[in-house]
C-alpha cells in the first residue's frame, strides 16, 4: 500500500491556515451577533476577517519548544543570581528605586495585558486574529511572572518591594499606570488593541524596556537584564501584532480611519504620560547612566516613532496630535517629576534623593537649555534648606489630573515658567487636567473619566491632624522603611555594609 | 560592572512578599504562589467596561458561583508559565518522535483501510470540537475571577489549540488534505455531528465563566476523552490493528489524565464552599451532561458501532463516580 506524506507538500502558509483558521466554522445554530457581541459598538467596520495577515506563523508545538528553551535559561540565571547574592553587584542601592517602581507600577500592567488579550482573543471573529491574541495573552502572563520572580530576591533584602500587590491598588503614583491599563480594558476590543498593541508595545515598550534594560546592564543588575532579554522576542511578536491590527482596521473600511486616528492620538498621550515615570528613572535613578531621557527619546521615540508613522501615512494616518507637545516636554519632564517625587517622598514606597553635584553637572550637560535655567536653582534651594536643617517636604498633594492621574506638575508647552493647568466643567462638577491632551481625552468620553478613582488626595491635605499614619497603614507603606530619603535609609545602610563585607578582605 | 564578591552570609530582611506571608505564614513562597496569588488588581478599579457598563472590570458577579476567596481554587499541578511550558515542551518532543516513527516506518499504510477511515471520521471533526474548547477556555480566562482560577484556563485554551493542530496533522498524515475537507463537511452537515456542534455553539454564547468551565471540562470532555481515546483508540481500534493511532494520539490521553486532576480540584473546592454552589454545580452538570451524552452517542456509533449505547452508559457511570468524589451527586 502506498501512503504518501501529503503533509510535506503543503506550503507553510497553507499548512498554517489548516492549523488555525480552518479550525473555525461559520456557526448556524447561533448567530454571530450572539457569539461576538462587542464587535460593532465602537463603530469599526470589518467586512472580511479572512483578509487578516498572520503576523507570525507559530503553531503550539513550536511555541512550547521555543519558549521552553528561553524559560530554562531564564530561571537558571535568576536562580544563580539569588544564590550568589547577585544583588550586591548593582552599582549602588539608589538603583533599587527604579526596580521598585517597576514592580509596583509596570508588572501589574503585564497581568492586565494578559487578561485583556484573553478577552479579545475570544471576542474577535477571525480565528487568525484570535490565535495571535491568545498567544500574546499567554506571553503577558509570562512577563508578569518572570518580573515578579526576578525581583522576588530583591524583596528579601530591601524595602519597598514587599507590598507591591497592595501598593498597586492603593498608592498614588501606581494609579498612573493602573488607570492606563484599566482604561484600555474598559474600552472595546478594537480600542484595546490600539491601546496595548500600539501604545504599550510601541510607545512604552520601546522606550521603557530598551533603555531600562540597558540601564540594568550598566548597573550590574543581571536579574532584570535577563527578564528584559528573555522577553524581547515576545515583544517583537507583540509589536508585529499591534501593527498588523492597525493596518487591518484601516484596510477594511475607510470609515475606520478617523476612529483609529482618534485612538492613536489618545493612546499616544496616555502612554507618554506613563513614560514620565521612565524619564525619571533614566535621568535620576541610575547611579551609572546609559543615556539621558532626551537621548532615548531621540532614538526610540523620534526615529522609531517617525518610521512607524511614515509607514502608517500610506493609510492616511498622521502622527499623534500630542506629538509636538511631547517633544516640548522632553527637556523638562524628568526634572519636574523627580522634584515632585522628592518633595512627596514621605508617600512613596521607594527612596529619592537630592542629586549630587556631579549628577547635576551631567544633567546640565544633557539638558543645556533647561536644567541650569529652571531646575538646578530649585535643587539648590532644596539643598540649602536641607543644610539649614529645614528639610523641604510637601505634605499637600497637587491636584491630580483626572485623566492621567499625575499631579499637575507640568509647565506650559511654550512657557516653562508657567504651570500648566486645564479644567472643564461636566454636569456641574469641575475636573482638573495636566495638559490639553488629557483634557481632550476626558471631553471625548466624560462618562468614563468621571469614574476615575483619584488616590486619596484628601488624606494628604492635613497630615498634622493625624491621618497620614492611617493612610500609610492603609497603603501598606512602612514609614521610615519604604519611604523617604535614600541617605540614611535601611537600604543604604544594608547595601553599603553587605557590599563592604563582600568586597573586603577580612 | 562585575565585582568579585566573596561569599558572605547576609541576613535576609524578610522571607516573602507581604500578601503571601498573610496567606501562607512567615515562610518562603513557591514560584507558583508568587506568580498566582493576588496578582489581579482587586480594588479601586477606575472605570466600568464600556462594553458592559453593568459589570466591573474584574467582576465576581458574572457567575452564579460564589466564593469568599477565589484564590482558593488552586491548581494541584501548581502550573505557572514556566512549569506549564516546560511540561508541554517535553510532551511535544515525544509527539514529534512518535510522528517521525510513524512516518519513518510507514506505519500509516499498515492500518487497515476500513479502520483508518473509521478513525479519521471520528478524529478529524474533533479538531473543530477542540477549537470550540479553545474558545471557551479563553473566555474563562478572560472573564473568570482571580489568577488561581483563570491562569490554568489560558493554558487549557492553548492546549486545545495544540490538540486541534495535532488532530489536523493526524488527518494529514493518515489521510491527506481531502480528509480535512471531508471532516469539516461532516462537522457542518453530517447528522452524526449536529447535536455536538449545537452543543459547542451553545457554549459559545454562554457568558457565565464557571458554567462554561463545567460545560466544557466536566460535561463534555469528561465523556469525550475517555470515549474517544480510551474506548475507541486504546480499546476497539487497537484490537483491530490500529495501535499506530494510539501512538499518534498519546498526547491527548496524557493531557486528559493530567488536566482532570485540576478540573476535579476546582469542582471539589467550589462545591465544598456552600450548599448553594453545590446546587448550582449539580444543576449545570446534570443539564449539560445530559446534552453532552446525547450529542456524543452518534459519534460513539461512528467509532464503536453496536457497542455505542453500552459504552456510553459506562462512561456516564464513570463520570458520575468521578464526580461523587468531588462531592457532586447526580
Ligand atoms: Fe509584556
Ligand atoms: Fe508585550
Ligand atoms: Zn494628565
Amino acid at each position: 500500500m502506498d501512503m504518501k506524506a501529503p503533509e510535506k507538500k503543503l506550503g507553510i502558509k497553507e499548512k498554517y491556515r489548516l492549523l488555525t483558521r480552518d479550525l473555525a466554522w461559520q456557526p448556524t445554530y447561533r448567530s454571530e451577533k450572539e457569539i461576538y457581541p462587542y464587535l460593532d459598538y465602537e463603530g469599526i467596520k470589518i467586512h472580511d476577517w479572512d483578509k487578516w495577515e498572520d503576523p507570525f506563523r507559530l503553531t503550539m508545538d513550536a511555541y512550547w519548544k521555543y519558549q521552553g528553551e528561553k524559560e530554562r535559561k531564564f530561571y537558571a540565571i535568576i536562580d544563580a543570581h539569588a544564590q550568589n547574592n547577585g544583588h550586591l553587584n548593582i552599582t549602588d542601592g539608589r538603583y533599587l528605586s527604579a526596580l521598585k517602581i517597576f514592580l509596583q507600577a509596570i508588572s501589574p500592567g503585564e497581568y492586565a495585558a494578559h487578561k485583556g488579550f484573553a478577552r479579545v482573543g475570544r471576542e474577535f471573529a477571525g480565528a487568525g486574529t484570535q490565535v495571535a491574541c491568545q498567544m500574546q495573552a499567554l506571553d503577558e502572563m509570562r512577563h508578569a511572572q518572570t518580573q515578579i520572580h526576578a525581583l522576588s530576591n530583591y524583596n528579601k533584602y530591601y524595602s519597598g518591594f514587599h507590598a507591591f500587590a497592595e501598593t498597586r491598588d492603593r498608592i498614588w503614583y501606581t494609579s498612573v499606570a493602573r488607570s492606563f491599563f484599566d482604561d484600555s480594558m474598559a474600552s472595546g476590543p478594537f480600542e484595546f488593541l490600539i491601546a496595548i498593541g500600539f501604545s504599550f508595545e510601541y510607545v512604552l515598550t520601546n522606550l521603557l524596556f530598551v533603555p531600562f534594560m540597558s540601564g540594568a546592564a550598566y548597573n550590574g543588575d543581571m536579574a532584570t537584564v535577563t527578564f528584559g532579554f528573555s522577553a524581547q522576542s515576545d515583544e517583537a511578536r507583540h509589536m508585529t501584532l499591534g501593527l498588523e491590527c492597525i493596518k487591518f482596521m484601516l484596510e477594511q473600511d475607510p470609515d475606520n480611519l478617523p476612529i483609529v486616528q482618534k485612538w492613536i492620538d489618545k493612546w499616544f498621550w496616555r502612554g507618554f504620560r506613563v513614560l514620565g515615570l521612565v524619564s525619571t528613572m533614566m535621568d535620576y535613578m541610575l547611579p551609572k547612566r546609559v543615556m539621558s531621557w532626551r537621548e532615548a527619546w531621540e532614538i526610540y521615540g523620534v526615529e522609531n516613532g517617525g518610521a512607524l508613522f511614515k509607514d502608517l501615512a500610506f493609510y492616511g494616518i498622521r502622527p499623534p496630535k500630542g506629538w509636538e507637545d511631547a517633544g516640548k516636554a522632553i527637556d523638562h519632564m524628568s526634572h519636574q517629576f523627580m522634584l515632585g517625587f522628592y518633595q512627596w517622598r514621605f508617600g512613596t514606597a521607594f527612596h529619592s534623593w537630592i542629586p549630587s553635584d556631579q549628577d547635576m553637572d551631567w544633567l546640565s550637560q544633557k539638558y543645556p537649555t533647561t536644567f541650569d535655567k529652571y531646575y538646578r536653582p530649585r535643587w539648590d534651594y532644596i539643598k540649602r534648606a536641607e543644610a539649614e536643617g529645614k528639610p523641604f517636604k510637601n505634605f499637600g498633594l497637587a491636584k491630580l489630573c483626572q485623566c492621567c492621574q499625575l499631579p499637575c506638575v507640568f509647565t506650559e508647552p511654550d512657557d516653562a515658567s508657567v504651570l500648566c493647568h486645564r479644567q472643564t466643567t461636566h454636569k456641574g462638577e469641575i475636573y482638573h487636567f495636566c495638559s490639553d491632551g488629557c483634557q481632550e481625552i476626558f471631553e471625548d468620553e466624560p462618562e468614563k473619566y468621571v469614574q476615575a478613582w483619584l488616590p486619596m488626595p484628601q488624606l494628604f491635605q492635613d497630615p498634622v491632624n493625624g491621618d497620614l499614619a492611617a493612610w500609610m497603614d492603609w497603603a501598606h507603606l512602612t514609614d521610615g522603611l519604604d519611604n523617604g530619603e535614600y541617605q540614611g535609609s535601611s537600604d543604604q545602610r544594608n547595601f553599603d555594609r553587605w557590599r563592604g563585607l563582600a568586597t573586603s578582605n577580612t | 560592572m562585575q565585582i568579585d564578591l566573596r561569599t558572605v552570609t547576609i541576613e535576609p530582611q524578610r522571607v516573602a512578599f507581604d500578601h503571601l506571608i498573610r496567606r501562607f505564614g512567615n515562610k518562603p513562597a513557591s514560584r507558583y504562589q508568587e506568580g498566582t496569588y493576588d496578582i489581579q488588581a482587586a480594588e479601586n478599579l477606575h472605570y466600568r467596561p464600556t462594553w458592559a457598563p453593568d459589570q466591573e472590570l474584574y467582576d465576581k458577579g458574572i457567575t452564579r458561583i460564589v466564593m469568599r476567596d477565589w484564590y482558593d481554587l488552586k491548581d494541584p499541578r501548581q502550573f505557572f508559565y514556566n512549569t506549564y511550558t516546560l511540561t508541554r515542551a517535553r510532551q511535544q518532543d515525544a509527539v514529534e518522535a512518535n510522528y517521525k516513527f510513524i512516518e519513518g516506518k510507514g506505519l500509516a499504510g499498515m492500518i487497515a483501510p476500513d479502520l483508518r477511515e473509521k478513525a479519521l471520521s471520528v478524529l478529524v471533526p474533533l479538531r473543530h470540537v477542540a477549537w470550540g474548547a479553545n474558545q471557551n477556555h479563553t473566555f474563562v480566562c478572560g472573564y473568570g475571577y482571580g489568577a488561581a482560577f483563570t491562569q490554568p484556563s489560558i493554558y487549557q485554551a492553548l492546549d486545545n489549540l495544540g490538540i486541534a493542530q495535532y488532530l489536523s496533522r493526524i488527518g494529514l498524515m493518515l489521510g491527506g488534505l481531502d480528509t480535512l475537507t471531508q471532516g469539516k463537511e461532516a462537522w457542518i452537515g453530517d447528522p452524526a455531528w449536529q447535536d455536538l456542534r449545537r452543543y459547542v455553539e451553545d457554549c459559545l454564547v454562554t457568558r457565565d465563566p464557571f458554567e462554561l468551565f463545567i460545560a466544557q471540562n466536566v460535561a463534555l470532555d469528561g465523556l469525550l476523552y475517555p470515549l474517544v481515546y480510551g474506548d475507541m483508540v486504546d480499546g476497539a481500534w487497537a484490537s483491530e490493528g490500529g495501535s499506530t493511532i494510539a501512538l499518534a494520539t498519546q498526547f491527548m490521553s496524557d493531557w486528559f489524565d493530567e488536566t482532570r486532576k485540576w478540573v476535579d480540584a476546582v469542582v471539589k473546592t467550589a462545591a465544598a464552599e456552600s450548599a448553594a454552589n453545590k446546587d448550582v454545580l449539580t444543576g449545570w452538570i446534570a443539564s449539560w451532561g445530559e446534552r453532552a451524552a446525547r450529542a456524543l452517542l452518534p459519534v460513539a456509533r461512528l467509532g464503536l458501532g453496536d457497542q455505542a449505547e453500552a459504552v456510553m452508559d459506562e462512561r456516564r457511570a464513570d463520570l458520575a463516580a468521578r464526580l461523587a468524589k468531588t462531592g457532586i451527586k447526580l
